[in-house]
């Protein structure tokens, strides 16, 4: 039998767990000392706020929350990779990279506070909001990179997912029509391992998901999802191509979800402590750090005084989402259609008045 | 001027849009060199280019999630589904997503999108290719749910659904597909969605309906005419959200109402129509409310499609029946 095709997936590592630099060829960006710190911010930032979100959910004042522990480097990595003008369609925890794009903390509180206010953020007016239906957003993004194409904007979209996604019949039908329009596209897989309790390995028997591109005729490519200089980088390329009118690529990038899955999850009941503590060796911050101290513009002050910073910065958010005001009774009704037809106006007025009779 | 089919009437209106607003993109399954299965969008490629109306992969949730981002960004996406029976993949983005994506976003985002799919029986299909499942659609908070009845509201109601700032699913009779014709002025009139259409005026019996049971319906009403009979009929066009305001004036004058309607019977947009009638103009009927429908059946095959439809003669008889009341 004759080979008619052979296909190869890459793996991309700039940074190790040591934060020893593995190439001679760094990007621009991971030389540039002030674009790092930058990252490295926003990355503390991203867990000062996941962990001020869990307790404030364990005191009863958030709803369930998605933490994002152990991704800040994927997250903040895409964010950081995109141009204002791009889409991203994230799931429901890439906080790092909505950070990076100037959605405020006050307001991803608001939303898992139970306030659809939370997704009038404040980052890029056209940015999607987070997508609860698994891999659904794939499809949606790349309908927003075909309205890019047709308009012949130098844009692109970043479709997030994780892992538990990539076995979903939409992300297949994204990648397709993506392959086949050539769409300004980036599929990133945050593989974080674990989709709540079903395992990585229990998802799919591909060697990776990144191969899963193949199929739709797509570059695939895996890196290392901790490396926050890999993560910008490769994404970065993908993007710049996909602008270029080159076409899509699916990135997935290898990372551990540390935390459980939201804060109704305990993943003790199905994995060992002993995993957890494994990835906690090779988690994204402290990699990055040694290699700003590397640079020779981190120290123990500096990183004392940052999570001083970041913590008032948490703590302001924190006292803005608190004392932010309950969303009239009427806004469950007057978003619902551009202008409110007749049998649902009437159904407001009853709801105002029933809501008023029941105080 | 020419008369034209309710098919027709779909490409004029697809065409009149697309040379009039750029941002219209036509899309699906064979909708490009082949024009359609049903010749809806024959001639737009040609026309229009490739780049504004294509064909697509073999993925109906795919194809509903095109409408989704595209209308999210700035484009307004007129999606086929092939049939209605091969919809429900896409019904994952349409209740996920584009139902939603206004109030989800508190008005940042919204999703001007039209999914055209032909529906319902009568043309002796395979399996799956003649359901009438209005409800389904008309069930989902967001959406609107469209259903012409005749070649000039097949182009003034798509005109209006594309204009629509809010996603709409518009549903087409494809058993009078070419059955009636009329004048069409292609003049880029649309007509108002949210609203009934009083097709027959009368004062013994309302008659309400959509879609091809239009048909019938007007067939009976014809027919009981000449029996000294007269009923309105109206045409919801708009199942969601109901002009019950229509409904409601003609029952208080006409005090009964008979529903008729292909799709099944249990909880549907005739069960609607019912409950909100009996909730705001009980006091005025003075028989019971009818409905004919289908039954709570798998659509049949072909060799008993026509005892499920409802026919002229079922839709006198359940006149005939709110008639034996008195005033």
């Amino acid at each position: 039998m004759k080979t008619k095709a052979r296909f190869e997936i890459g793996f991309e590592q700039i940074l190790d767990p040591a934060g020893q630099v593995l190439t001679k060829r760094l990007p621009a960006f991971a030389r540039d000392p002030e674009e790092m710190l930058r990252m490295y911010r926003v990355m503390t930032l991203t867990r000062t706020f996941d962990s001020r979100a869990i307790a404030l959910q364990r005191t009863g004042k958030l709803g369930t929350y998605a933490s994002c522990l152990g991704h800040e480097a994927a997250h903040v990595g895409v964010g950081a990779a995109m141009i204002e003008a791009d889409v991203l369609a994230p799931s429901y925890r890439e906080y790092g990279a909505q950070f990076w794009r100037g959605v405020k903390p006050e307001e991803v509180l608001l939303y898992w506070g139970g306030n659809e206010q939370g997704s009038n953020f404040s980052g890029p007016p056209h940015d999607f909001a987070w997508c609860v239906p698994i891999a659904t957003q794939t499809l949606y993004g790349a309908g927003a990179a075909l309205a890019f194409q047709t308009r012949e904007e130098k844009r692109a979209v970043v479709a997030m997912l994780g892992d538990g996604g990539t076995s979903e019949g939409a992300f297949y039908e994204a990648m397709n029509i993506a392959g086949v329009r050539r769409l300004p596209i980036v599929f990133v897989v945050v593989n974080n391992q674990w989709a709540i309790s079903v395992p990585r390995s229990a998802q799919t028997r591909a060697a990776t998901l990144a191969q899963k591109a193949f199929a739709a005729g797509i570059p695939g490519v895996q890196l290392d999802g901790n490396d926050i200089i890999a993560v910008r980088k490769v994404v970065g390329e993908a993007l710049q191509q996909a602008r270029q009118g080159k076409g899509p690529t699916l990135v997935e990038a290898l990372t551990y979800r540390l935390s459980d899955h939201t804060t109704a999850d305990d993943a003790r009941r199905y994995r060992s402590e002993d995993e957890v503590n494994k990835a906690k060796m090779i988690e994204p911050l402290e990699r990055t750090r040694k290699y700003l101290e590397s640079l020779g513009v981190w120290d123990d002050e500096k990183e004392q005084s940052l999570m001083a910073e970041n913590k008032k910065i948490i703590e302001a958010a924190v006292k803005t989402y608190l004392n932010s005001p309950a969303p009239a009774i009427t806004d469950m009704f007057d978003y619902m259609y551009a202008e409110l037809p007749d049998a649902l106006r009437e159904q407001r007025k009853t709801a105002i008045e029933e809501n008023a009779a029941d105080e | 001027m020419s008369k034209i089919t309710l098919l027709e009437a779909v490409t004029q209106a697809l065409s009149w849009e697309l040379e009039h607003d750029d941002s219209i993109l036509v899309f699906g399954e064979d909708v490009g060199a082949n024009g359609g299965v049903f010749r809806a969008t024959d001639g737009l490629q040609k026309r229009f280019g490739a780049n504004r109306v294509f064909d697509t992969p073999l993925a109906e949730a795919m194809i509903a999630g095109l409408c989704v981002g595209l209308s999210a960004q700035g484009m307004k996406p007129v999606g086929e589904i092939q049939f209605s029976g091969f919809m429900y993949p896409a019904v994952d983005q349409l209740v996920s997503h584009a139902s939603r994506m206004r109030n989800r976003t508190r008005g940042r985002l919204s999703c001007p999108m039209v999914l055209r799919a032909p529906y319902g029986g009568g043309i002796h299909a395979p399996e799956l290719h003649s359901e009438s499942m209005e409800a389904l659609y008309a069930h989902v908070p967001g959406l609107r749910v469209v259903i012409p009845s005749s070649p000039q509201r097949a182009y003034g109601l798509l005109l209006a659904a594309m204009r629509d700032p809010d996603p709409v699913v518009f549903l087409e009779p494809k058993r009078i597909y070419r059955i009636t014709k009329q004048e069409v002025p292609d003049n880029g009139q649309a007509l108002p969605l949210d609203t009934c259409f009083v097709l027959r005026e009368g004062t013994d019996v309302t008659l309400a309906s959509w879609g091809a049971m239009i048909n019938e319906t007007l067939k009976a009403a014809t027919q009981l005419a000449a029996q000294g009979i007269e009923c309105e009929v109206i045409d919801l066009a708009t199942v969601k959200p109901l002009d019950l305001e229509t409904l409601v004036e003609s029952v208080e004058r006409t005090a009964r109402l008979v529903i008729i309607a292909e799709e099944p019977r249990s909880c549907g947009v005739g069960a609607e129509i019912a409950a909100a009638v009996a909730e705001k103009a009980l006091y005025s009927l003075v028989a019971p409310i009818e409905r004919v429908s289908g039954y709570d059946v798998i659509m049949p095959l072909s060799k008993l499609e026509n005892n499920y439809l409802p026919s002229v003669n079922r839709i006198q008889k359940a006149v005939l029946r709110t008639l034996e009341a008195e005033r």
